[in-house]
């Protein structure tokens, strides 16, 4: 039981959701607790089969609050762990989430995205939880987000996410959504030996020395486990370098400030983008998740309207490529953005184009994808 | 760093110190309780079963959600956990759950374990989860001013029911019985030795256990209702209650003048969560 199980390296024909599942098994994810809902319910059912394969466990919790509490618990106890969800669930999450952040807990949160508000379109797809994952759960706090947009990213995201979880001790969302989960393609699972398990950062200090909260030299804390003996507390209200709570402004702007400056000054080693054909080009679309898929059509019929552009698209979408989208700003005519929403990622292209350059929304409501004429009816103003 | 010793409770060389104080998080002190809480007799009665069991301290891990109960985990040197309203339950499931060399403690009020955590509660006793979950109720919400609760007795005046509250409370026991604990106990705070002896019955088994702690909130919930002083109120509770080991929880409701059950209504070995789920998936693996 264990290692050979962990990777199923191989070719697979897979669908995102089960894709996402071997990721996170590929990471050394050793615990799942979540709630069915669909769209995302295929990763829970693939890693109700695969954690025991190596001595993990997966339990289906009574509703997404406990679920987000009991990956958090159980990353405290030691383990790499995971939950899914899609629309009402990740609102119920974002309770705790906050608690994830504020306790500087790695683990993993992929969710689904399908159309809302409310229970909105279970079935079908929307991207319109962008914000939510920015902004979600009260308080000031910085947040990675990923955008798979193929069952291929899918498997190498979450396998990602874990990594960036563990070195900057943070929740890190894998912001997926109905079409690139339930989508089937080819997956390349390399060898076990090229996807080691990131480390736990566990502190080189003894019991007495330690201080759950003290900062390294990079800026993020060192961890232990329950049961290290190290006798720490943790809390979810404000709190100083030993973990306690300090009720007033100057620990609040320590602590608020470390976290946000944790993700801030790793920005340029987090953010990942891919651009295409930006060179000389008029107007760029910006993009993620399934919306980038559907502007490779759009971007041919543009081509070969004789159209001069190129796609930027985000496969870190938080924290926000705020100086790349600046500089780009002034190299291009226009920016576009299509995403499956009446404008969440569209406001940060807005502001960080700063009047360098025209922005355009293509909107959508969900439920199903853009049209690529729609698309390249917007490229041809856009080019102007 | 002095660490709890398992041995004792007195630390040898320091006979000046609070007798507890190894397990205690001194640079926490002064506590937040009100004079006359029950909540520190609670706390001692629960390290000195920890000290007579003998468990390794530093294998205990305690959660706590918010509330006065809920800095509970803030003032106990061990492994501590102060999380959310109402989900020190599903902290816990995972922390147990992925070590299970953990005696892992819940340690909680009334208003965080049954009302917003009260699916959590009933969800870890159906599944006997490995967690003793400690619920001191004061039929109220004392942090927050006094509010009414799912415990607080019918008539009892809160600052959020001024003319009573005429909604049925929870019957803690019967409800840990019903959705499927493997050992329910209920005691007033000054029932301290024989607190402390559930506790160490609690301590030295595994699944769901749940002891109610029925303790006296001298701020808001006596002073609402014209109880006295917490030191009243707390020998009220004692000198009203019943010990009736085995009795029907069913009978356990509290009524205002009413008198208190208390005793160990439940002692079962049911197999725990963990055990029963990793045994039967192994065997199915092929004892992989």
């Amino acid at each position: 039981m264990g290692e050979d199980k962990r990777v199923l390296t191989g070719e697979h024909f897979l669908n995102g959701d089960h894709a996402s599942a071997e990721g996170a098994m590929a990471a050394g994810c050793k615990f799942f607790g979540g709630y069915p809902i669909t769209p995302s319910s295929e990763i829970a059912e693939r890693m109700s089969e695969r954690l025991p394969e190596v001595g993990g466990i997966y339990i289906q919790m009574e509703d997404e609050l406990a679920s987000m509490n009991a990956i958090l618990g159980a990353a405290w106890g030691g383990w790499k762990t995971m939950t899914c969800t899609s629309g009402p669930g990740f609102s119920l999450m974002m309770e705790n989430l906050g608690l994830g952040i504020v306790l500087e807990t790695p683990t993993v949160l992929v969710n689904i995205q399908r159309g809302g508000p409310s229970t909105g379109l279970p079935t079908l797809v929307g991207q319109a939880d962008m914000m939510q994952a920015r902004w979600g759960s009260h308080g000031d706090y910085e947040i990675i987000a990923l955008a798979p947009s193929s069952p291929q990213e899918m498997f190498d995201h979450t396998y990602k996410a874990f990594g960036l979880a563990e070195q900057y001790r943070v929740p890190v969302l894998v912001m997926s959504d109905e079409c690139v989960g339930h989508m089937t393609e080819k997956v390349v699972i390399p060898p076990a030996d090229e996807l080691p398990v990131y480390p736990r950062r566990y502190t080189k200090q003894k019991p007495g020395e330690y201080l759950p909260f003290q900062v390294g030299k990079d800026g993020i804390p060192d961890m232990v486990k329950a049961g290290d003996g190290y006798n720490i507390h943790v809390t979810g209200l404000t709190h100083d370098e030993r973990g306690y709570p300090v009720i007033n402004a100057e620990a609040q702007d320590v602590m608020v400030r470390h976290l946000m400056d944790k993700i801030n000054n790793n920005r340029d080693k987090i953010i990942e983008v891919q651009e295409i054909d930006i060179e000389g080009a008029d107007a760029v679309i910006v993009s993620y998740g399934i919306s980038s898929r559907t502007c490779y059509r759009a971007l041919d019929m543009a081509r070969e309207a004789g159209l001069k552009v190129g796609m930027y698209r985000l496969v870190t979408v938080w924290p926000f490529p705020e100086r790349q989208i600046r500089e780009l700003a002034k190299k291009v005519k226009s920016l576009v953005m299509v995403e499956l929403n009446f404008g969440q990622v569209y406001y940060e292209v807005e502001r960080c184009a700063c009047g360098n350059a025209r922005t355009y929304l293509v909107p959508h409501a969900g439920g199903d994808i853009h049209d690529p004429a729609d698309i390249l009816a917007v490229l041809k103003e856009a080019v102007k | 760093m002095t660490r709890p010793d398992a041995t004792t409770i007195v630390d040898p060389m320091d006979a000046e110190k609070h007798p507890m104080s190894r397990f205690l998080r001194e640079d926490r002190m002064p506590h937040i309780w009100c004079s006359s809480c029950g909540l520190g007799t609670t706390l001692t009665c629960f390290i000195m079963a920890v000290v007579e069991t003998g468990i390794d301290p530093q294998k205990m891990a305690v959660v706590s959600g918010i509330g006065c109960t809920g800095r509970v985990a803030g003032y106990l040197n061990f492994d501590s956990f102060h999380t959310t309203h109402g989900r020190a339950i599903p902290f816990a499931t995972g922390l147990a759950l992925s070590n299970p060399e953990l005696k892992v403690v819940v340690y909680s009020g009334d208003g965080d374990i049954v009302a917003i955590g009260g699916n959590h509660f009933i969800h870890a006793a159906r599944r006997n989860m490995d967690i003793l979950c400690v619920c001191v109720n004061n039929f109220t919400y004392g942090m927050t001013g006094g509010q009414v609760g799912p415990t607080t007795p019918l008539t009892a005046k809160a600052t959020t029911a001024p003319y009573g509250s005429f909604e049925f409370p929870f019957n803690i026991p019967y409800l840990a019985v019903a959705s499927g604990a493997n050992y329910v106990a209920r005691w007033t705070a000054l029932h301290m030795r024989r607190l402390k002896r559930s506790f160490q019955e609690a301590l030295n088994k595994k699944g769901f256990r749940v002891i109610e702690i029925i303790s006296p909130c001298p701020t808001a919930f006596a002073r609402k209702n014209r109880l006295g002083t917490g030191l009243d109120v707390l020998k009220y509770y004692h000198a009203n209650s019943i010990i009736q080991h085995g009795a029907d929880p069913r009978d356990a409701t509290i009524d205002m003048g009413g008198k208190i059950i208390v005793g160990k209504f439940l002692d079962e070995d049911r197999p725990c969560y963990r055990d029963y789920v990793t045994e039967n998936v192994s065997r199915q693996l092929g004892g992989k």
